[in-house]
C-alpha cells in the first residue's frame, strides 16, 4: 500500500470524474484567492508606490512595520478577522462571518504586506533618471505612478505571484472566517485539512495534487503574459 | 559525544512507559483526558499521550498501527473494527446522551419534539442545521437520526451546513449563525461553561432512546500490528473499568453536571 501512489491516482480520478465536491472547493479557491489578489493589487500598488517613491517622516518604521507584517501567521489574521466579524464583535452585524466575503477580507490582510513591501522596493530600484525627465515633461504625480508601475512591471508580477501563492495555499483564515462549509466555504486546503481529519489520507494527497495542478496553469499563463511583455 | 548525547535523549525519552492512545474531540474538548492522566501515570507509572480526532480518523490510526488503543464511541463502527482483527478487548466505560441544541427563540418549534418529528420540522422550516460532516461518532449518529427522519441531507446545501470541524466550533458556528445542531452532551455542558450568560443557544430535544452514546476503549492487535504496545494498553482498560476511576469519571462535573456515566461491565 502506498499511500502517495494511490492519492496520485486518486487525483487524475477525482479530476476526470468531475466530483461535485471537488470541483466545489477548486472554483471557490480560485474565486476568492483572484478577489483577493485583485482587490490587494489596487490598494497595494499605489501604497507600495508612495512608500517607495516618497521621502516622509517616519518612513523607515512604516517600512519595518510592514516587513514585520509579512511574518504575520494566516491563523493569527484568521483570529483578528474572526473577533471583527464574530456576533459578539464590531462588524457582526453585517453577518458576514462563514462566507466567501468574510475568506476575501482576512486574505486581504495577507496578501497587502507582501504586494507593499515588493512594490516599494521595485520602486526604489528604478532608474532615478526616469523621475527627472517625466519631471521635465511636466507629469503629475498620476502620470508618475503608472509609468513607473509600467517600467517596474516584470518585478511587480513576481510580487503578485509571490502574494497569490500566500494567498491560494493558506488555511488558518478559511478555515477560522469560511468555515470550512461545504460547497460554500469550503477551499482545497480546507478540505485537506478535512479529509485528513476523516484519515482519508489519500483523498488528502490527491487534493494537494489538484492544488498544485492549478497553481501549475497559473504560473503558465503569467510567464506567457511576461514573454508577451518582453516581446 | 555522539553516543552520549543519543545516550542522554534515548534515556530521557525513554524514561517512562508511555501510551499512544487516538481518541474522539469529546473526552479531549470537555476536559476528561486532562482530568485523567495524571491520575494514571500516578496509579501505575505510564505516561498517557493522546491525539483528539474524530472516531473514523481514529479508527483509521489504529488500523494503520499508530496507536496502542482507542477511546471512542461508535459501538457499530467499533464491531466492524474488531472483525477486521486491527481490534481486540473491546470494553464500555462510559456513556452520556446526544442532545439537539438550537437557538433559544427557536424559531423551528421544535422543542421537546421526537428526534425524527423534530429534525422533519427542521427541515420543512428550512432552519440552518449545523452537520459535523466529518466521519466523527458524533456525525455517524446524527446521520442515523436523519435516516430515521428519513430526510434526504445530501440533496440539501441550502440549509444543510457540513463544517467539517469539531463539535465546539460546530456549536460555536450554529450560534453565530442561529441555527440547530446536534452534539453530546459532555461537549455541550462545556461550551455552556464557556459561554457562560452570552450563551444564546438551548437544549431542544433530549431523552429519547436513539440518542445513547456509549464510549469504550479498544486495544490493537499486536498481531497486526508488531510496534504496538499491548501490555500497556491492558494496564489502561483494567485501570479505566477498575470502580475506583468509574467514580473518579462520575466526580468529573461542570457546573455541578456530570459530563459522563460509567457503566463499565454492564
Amino acid at each position: 500500500m502506498n499511500l502517495f501512489t494511490d492519492g496520485f491516482h486518486e487525483a487524475i480520478q477525482l479530476l476526470v470524474s468531475g466530483n461535485e465536491s471537488v470541483y466545489s472547493a477548486i472554483t471557490t479557491t480560485i474565486t476568492v484567492s483572484s478577489w483577493s489578489l485583485l482587490i490587494s493589487l489596487i490598494i497595494g500598488l499605489p501604497l507600495g508606490f508612495a512608500l517607495g517613491y516618497y521621502n516622509f517622516f517616519g518612513k523607515a518604521v512604516v517600512r519595518t512595520i510592514v516587513d514585520t507584517l509579512l511574518a504575520l501567521p494566516t491563523v493569527v489574521i484568521g483570529l483578528i478577522a474572526y473577533t471583527m466579524l464574530s456576533q459578539a464583535g464590531p462588524f457582526g452585524e453585517y453577518n458576514l462571518l462563514f462566507s466567501q466575503q468574510a475568506i476575501i477580507i482576512g486574505q486581504i490582510v495577507l496578501g497587502l504586506p507582501i504586494i507593499i513591501a515588493l512594490t516599494a522596493t521595485q520602486v526604489e530600484q528604478v532608474d532615478k533618471r526616469l523621475y527627472t525627465s517625466l519631471k521635465g515633461m511636466g507629469a503629475n504625480s498620476y502620470q508618475i505612478l503608472i509609468a513607473t508601475l509600467v517600467e517596474a512591471r516584470f518585478g511587480l508580477m513576481t510580487a503578485a505571484m509571490t502574494a497569490y501563492g500566500r494567498i491560494i495555499t493558506e488555511i488558518g483564515i478559511s478555515m477560522m472566517v469560511g468555515g470550512n462549509i461545504k460547497y460554500h466555504t469550503r477551499t482545497v486546503t480546507t478540505a485537506i485539512a478535512l479529509e485528513t481529519g476523516k484519515g482519508e489520507f489519500v483523498t488528502g494527497i490527491a487534493l494537494g495534487l489538484v492544488l498544485f495542478a492549478v497553481a501549475l496553469i497559473v504560473n503558465i499563463a503569467l510567464s506567457q503574459l511576461k514573454r508577451k511583455w518582453t516581446q | 559525544m555522539t553516543a552520549s548525547v543519543s545516550m542522554v535523549l534515548s534515556t530521557s525519552l525513554m524514561a517512562k512507559d508511555s501510551l499512544m492512545m487516538a481518541t474522539t474531540t469529546s473526552t479531549d474538548n470537555t476536559g476528561l483526558l486532562d482530568y485523567l492522566a495524571p491520575k494514571f501515570e500516578k496509579d501505575t507509572g505510564t505516561t498517557l499521550k493522546w491525539v483528539a480526532t474524530g472516531t473514523g480518523k481514529a479508527l483509521k490510526m489504529g488500523g494503520n498501527c499508530d496507536v496502542d488503543i482507542l477511546f471512542v464511541h461508535a459501538p457499530a463502527s467499533e464491531k466492524k473494527f474488531l472483525e477486521t482483527g486491527f481490534g481486540v478487548d473491546r470494553q464500555q466505560v462510559m456513556y452520556n446522551d446526544f442532545v439537539i441544541v438550537g437557538p433559544k427563540k427557536d424559531p423551528a418549534m421544535v422543542n421537546g419534539m421526537t428526534p425524527s418529528d423534530a429534525l422533519q420540522k427542521i427541515k420543512s422550516n428550512k432552519s440552518n442545521f449545523f452537520s459535523r460532516g466529518d466521519n466523527s461518532g458524533t456525525n455517524k449518529k446524527e446521520l442515523s437520526l436523519w435516516k430515521n427522519a428519513k430526510v434526504d441531507t445530501e440533496a440539501e446545501s441550502s440549509w444543510y451546513v457540513q463544517t467539517g470541524q469539531g463539535m465546539l466550533r460546530t456549536i460555536n458556528m450554529a450560534h453565530e449563525k442561529g441555527g440547530y445542531t446536534m452534539t453530546d452532551r459532555g461537549t455541550w455542558i462545556k461550551y455552556m461553561s464557556q459561554t457562560g450568560d452570552k450563551n444564546t443557544m438551548k437544549v431542544v430535544v433530549e431523552g429519547d432512546k436513539t440518542l445513547f452514546n456509549q464510549y469504550s476503549v479498544v486495544t490493537i492487535n499486536k498481531e497486526k500490528c508488531s510496534n504496538v504496545k499491548p501490555e500497556l494498553a491492558k494496564k489502561f482498560t483494567n485501570w479505566v473499568v477498575s470502580p475506583a476511576t468509574q467514580q473518579t469519571i462520575a466526580d468529573f462535573r461542570l457546573l455541578g453536571q456530570a459530563l459522563f456515566i460509567p457503566n463499565a461491565g454492564k
